[in-house]
């Protein structure tokens, strides 16, 4: 019944839930209201690594930041995009026409973000991103009306792909999401592999998404005698890859090139120990981050914040603080104004600690290589992790210079 | 009078045209648009179920291989609106001559079946062929300018060229249905022996027929994705075929606005529920089960047998 | 390695296995839908809807109440069969004077409900359901390591093919039943309660795929869109074994399911589709089936 629950929630703050105090609901009336729309699959694979926690986190930005609002109110709305382009796309496009939303955030699935970055910067809005990944989304896709938050698939390739290679895997197979984050993880991964003189022996990119049986795509990894099965996937499919790769006996190394905190509590620490993974967020790095958690984890105990949903807390953190910069009648009338504002402040807040945001639209903050601790390691749920490498913001992201973002004059 | 609209139909027509005239003056354009690409896909479809019995489960092949082919040609060609809109018929044509040669062989259900492995087929091919964009589609697809030079940027542009494109292929429709050949159709469908009998190439005019239809839900696709600046896998899938099936039997089979009834209330079922996740298809799915044990003649359908005229 | 054709003999044959899993459940759901449209003479397209609330079902008596995978096997499909009977008497009953085409979009409708709630309800996710701790490791086969309970599937699965076939061909009931598919007024005429036995059919042609649908939670993962990915190649499968014959969809159901298999080696991308060109072929060649009569 737990999920029914859930499903209510998600329906209720789909009905425009404010989050300001009664009170200042009253004032609202004469001030300006910016909207926050949070766009998210929140019924399907990604249903957990962003969903309703990225609405609470949103909120939770909004409420710590009622009493510095300058002279406007902020409210926050939800939708379930299905993982489908064209769904996300309409949705976009309604809430800015009719609905009065001035920024979507989090939307994961590279392809709906794409859709949907288009489409705000067509209607001069704000699009934050700390859901996909692709990072064509700040290089060849990149537009003047985005930022990216949390992650990107260079920063996932550098960092475990760059360890697995040091480790002395260099001959990878891959199991691909066919679609634009599937193929982007793969390409940039292949490149750094090429770069470290490794090979890439193969790989099979599936239906996304519908795909719940890896076995034959496990099975041809096995043959091509690669040692590193690469996984280019997410979520659900992660889970289901790794889990079936067990089943099978598979004996390479696994390299899950995305995994959330939440993956790790579905496989378990018995069958995900050992595994390595890149988060730029982990609720037990500092204090900070501890802080953070422990406002947030009462409203969404089953599912404590990963990177995607503490960047919707330092995203919208950022967003208000823009507003407060450049004045409220201006932000609303140019998200490129905002997004401007947002690019020329440094970010600062407990989930992320200091960082800043690159013309192109990445936000620049250091990634973490961890490693899954054994179940003897563990003191108890969501103690998953052993910090094992720290990749400084100046060498975490591709360079500007190798994005090919258009409006970026070299 | 060529036309041959009898009275009903004529003053039913008025209204269509008034509501289109009006209506985006409170409604959201864009959600008319919407209405009024599918309410063409509609019409479409139902000039194969509704006056040749035929079937077809799997209209969705042709109206979203309408839609990606049109994308492509404003995107990649910079071709001018009614260009793109036009080619996403012939390409929804050219599929329709072939899939329907090889199902016109067999009758009944079996064409239904026919007709719907080969949307799968062509569903396959749109996740294959390079040029659709598999999972992420064709996106960012520009509005193309009207015989380039109309702006279609401002919606309210390009909704009087979706009224447009609407307006000729629902008369083309109806005049296709009240010609000789119409006429011939009507009697396939009645009895398809006599007809054969009475000396007509019963499968050329099947074919033609269902030629016709799909170069009309070609275009509607190829309409569609101009006015959202998208063409994806979704409008492949079977489960959109299912939709047309819905959208054409709840308005009313083989009536002439009974489409596009059900093209309005399908699409605003789907719009108010849409935050309410998958109550839309359980909705769905009570109004297919209703309508085949309560109404089989559709909204539309059931208005014209209780006031005997025809609409 | 041992080479056929250029192809290496040890993963062919281990993609030739998998397919076969496959392939188990295409033979299982196809015979129901083929049992039904025999008698019926309806196309089920609640089918893959109601293999979906097979598994579902399994997954809520081990979650809500603690009943295991094993009198699962049994329970789940009780009470599937239970709700087909249902939907029989209350609505498909109606609908046998009509063309087809009612039958067709009516069950469409089931399946559309029945979906939209599960997804309600469980999200599109999919849950875990693990496999009996009786069934559980793997056996090294050379070729390939084959997980116990995958090689329990094919079994069971064709165990419970050939029995359906067995009684339907071999003993009285079975006699009746072809005897009401041919003829319903006559066999009526005899004293046989048809519409029950059509009723009661129904339910056995749901059950199978109910069974199916427990058979499935381990390997696929509960999800109610589990039917509908698989719902449209059971119909080619029925289509190319040709319609109504039991044997031919048992063969076809298990030949496609190594065809797609081998298909997935020599040429992965096309796996999905193959089916459908094979049923194009088929249909023009022989537009009854590989083993339906010609009318």
């Amino acid at each position: 019944m737990e999920i029914s629950r859930r499903k209510l929630l998600g329906t209720v703050t789909t009905a425009a839930a404010t989050t300001a105090l009664p009170m200042s609901r009253a004032r609202a009336q004469a001030k300006p209201v910016f909207k926050l729309g949070v766009l998210n699959d929140q019924s399907g694979p990604y249903r957990d690594t962003g969903g309703i926690t990225s609405v609470i986190c949103t909120k939770q930005a909004v409420e710590e930041f009622s009493s510095l609002m300058q002279g406007y109110t902020v409210e926050v709305v939800t939708a379930d995009h299905q993982n489908k382009p064209d769904v996300g796309a309409s949705i976009a496009r309604q809430w800015f026409d009719r609905d009065g939303v001035d920024a979507i955030l989090d939307v994961p699935n590279s392809g709906v973000a794409l859709a949907v970055s288009a489409v705000a910067k067509e209607k001069n809005k704000v699009h934050l991103n700390t859901g996909a990944a692709t990072s064509d989304l700040t290089g060849v896709q990149c537009n003047e009306n985005f930022i990216s938050w949390n992650y990107d698939t260079w920063m996932l390739a550098q960092s475990t792909g760059g360890a697995t290679v040091k480790a002395g895997g260099d001959t990878w197979f891959f199991i691909t999401a066919d679609y634009a984050f599937g193929h982007k993880l793969e390409g940039d991964t292949t490149a750094l592999i090429k770069s470290a003189k490794g090979s890439v022996k193969g790989s099979a990119s599936y239906p996304f998404p519908g795909t719940t049986d890896f076995s034959s795509f496990l099975l041809q990894a096995q043959s091509s005698g690669a040692k590193v099965l690469g996984l280019a996937n997410a979520g659900g499919d992660t889970i289901n890859s790794i889990k079936q790769a067990k089943e099978f006996g598979l004996t390479m190394d696994i390299a899950a090139l995305l995994m959330f905190i939440s993956d790790v509590k579905a496989l378990t620490l018995e069958v995900a120990q050992g595994l390595h993974l890149t988060e730029s967020f982990y609720w037990d790095l500092n204090d900070g981050t501890r802080a953070f958690t422990n406002r947030v984890k009462s409203k969404t105990p089953d599912n404590w914040p990963n990177m995607s949903h503490a960047g919707c807390y330092s995203g919208s953190l950022h967003f208000m603080k823009a507003i407060n910069k450049i004045g409220a009648t201006a932000a609303k009338a140019s998200g490129k104004a905002i997004v401007e504002a947002m690019k020329s402040l440094p970010t600062e807040d407990d989930a992320f600690g200091k960082g800043s945001i690159r013309q192109d639209g990445r936000s620049l903050f250091p990634s973490y290589l961890f490693q899954v601790k054994k179940p003897s390691e563990s003191k108890g749920t969501w103690d998953y992790y052993k910090l094992v490498q720290t990749t400084p913001a100046e060498q975490a992201w591709r360079p500007l210079k190798d994005g090919g973002c258009p409006f970026i004059k070299a | 009078m060529i036309w041959s609209f009898s009275r009903p139909q004529l003053l039913a027509l008025v209204v269509m045209l008034a509501v289109i005239g009006i209506a985006p003056a409170f409604v959201y354009p864009v959600f008319l648009m919407k209405v009024m690409c599918f309410a063409l896909f509609a019409c479409a479809f139902n000039l194969l179920i509704g006056y040749v019995g035929l079937l077809s489960f799997g209209h969705a092949a042709y109206f979203g291989m309408g839609a990606y082919v049109s994308a492509y040609a404003a995107k990649s060609w910079g071709l001018s609106a009614e260009i793109c809109v036009l080619l996403g018929g012939l390409v929804g044509a050219g599929l329709g001559v072939v899939f329907g040669a090889i199902a016109i062989r067999r009758q009944g259900i079996y064409f239904s079946m026919i007709t719907l492995a080969l949307a799968q087929f062509t569903y396959f091919l749109c996740t294959q062929l390079p040029f659709t964009g598999g999972e992420d589609g064709i996106q960012q697809v520009p509005r193309a300018a009207l015989l380039g030079f109309i702006s279609m940027k401002p919606d309210m542009a390009i909704y009087w060229m979706t009224a447009g494109v609407f307006l000729i292929g629902f008369l083309a429709i109806f005049r296709i249905i009240h010609s000789p050949f119409g006429q011939v159709l009507k009697a396939i469908r009645e009895n398809e022996p006599r007809a054969i009998s009475l000396g007509y190439r019963v499968d050329d005019y099947k074919l033609i027929a269902f030629t016709l239809s799909t170069f009309v839900a070609g275009c509607a696709g190829g309409m569609k994705s101009l006015v959202f600046g998208i063409a994806s896998l979704t409008d492949v899938t079977w489960q959109a075929s299912g939709e047309i099936v819905l959208t054409t039997l709840l308005g009313g089979l083989g009536t002439i606005f009974g489409p596009v009834i059900g093209a309005v209330i399908t699409n605003t079922l789907e719009f108010y529920l849409a935050p309410f996740g998958s109550w839309v298809t359980v909705t769905q799915g009570v109004i297919f089960v209703l309508c085949v044990m309560l109404f089989r003649r559709g909204v539309v359908g059931e208005i014209a047998a209780k006031t005997k005229v025809s609409l | 390695m041992l080479m056929v054709l250029g192809y290496n003999i040890g993963p062919l044959l281990a993609q030739g296995m998998l397919g076969l899993i496959n392939g188990a459940f295409y033979a299982l759901l196809s015979l129901g839908l083929a049992v039904i449209f025999g008698l019926l003479n309806i196309i089920n397209f609640a089918h893959g809807a109601l293999f979906m609330l097979g598994a579902v079902v399994s997954w809520m008596l081990l979650n809500w109440i603690g009943i295991g995978y094993w009198p699962s096997l049994i329970i789940a499909p009780l009470i599937v069969g239970a709700f087909g009977v249902l939907l029989e008497k209350v609505f498909i009953s109606k609908l046998y004077k009509l063309d087809h085409l009612y039958g067709l979009l009516l069950t469409f409708g089931v399946a559309l409900i029945v979906e939209g709630l599960a997804r309600n309800q469980f999200g599109s996710s999919g849950m875990a359901y693990a496999v009996p701790d009786s069934l559980r490791g793997a056996t090294k086969l050379g070729f390939m390591i084959m997980p116990t309970y995958r090689a329990w599937v094919v079994v069971a699965s064709f165990v419970v093919c050939i029995s359906t076939w067995l009684i339907l061909e071999k003993t009285p009931i079975g006699a009746t039943l072809r005897a009401a598919t041919e003829n319903a007024a006559l066999v009526q005429s005899f004293g046989v309660n048809v519409p029950r036995l059509v009723t009661l059919t129904y339910g056995a042609g749901v059950a199978l795929a109910a069974f199916a649908g427990v058979m499935a939670a381990p390997v696929y993962s509960v999800n109610p869109n589990m039917g509908s990915n698989v719902i449209i190649v059971v119909f080619a499968v029925v289509v190319i074994g040709g319609m109504g014959s039991i044997l031919g969809s048992i063969l076809t159901g298990f030949g496609l399911g190594l065809l797609e298999g081998f298909t997935k080696y020599i040429y992965p991308e096309g796996s999905g589709v193959v089916v459908f060109v094979l049923m194009i072929i088929v249909l023009l060649l022989r537009p009854a089936g590989l083993f339906g009569k010609v009318s």
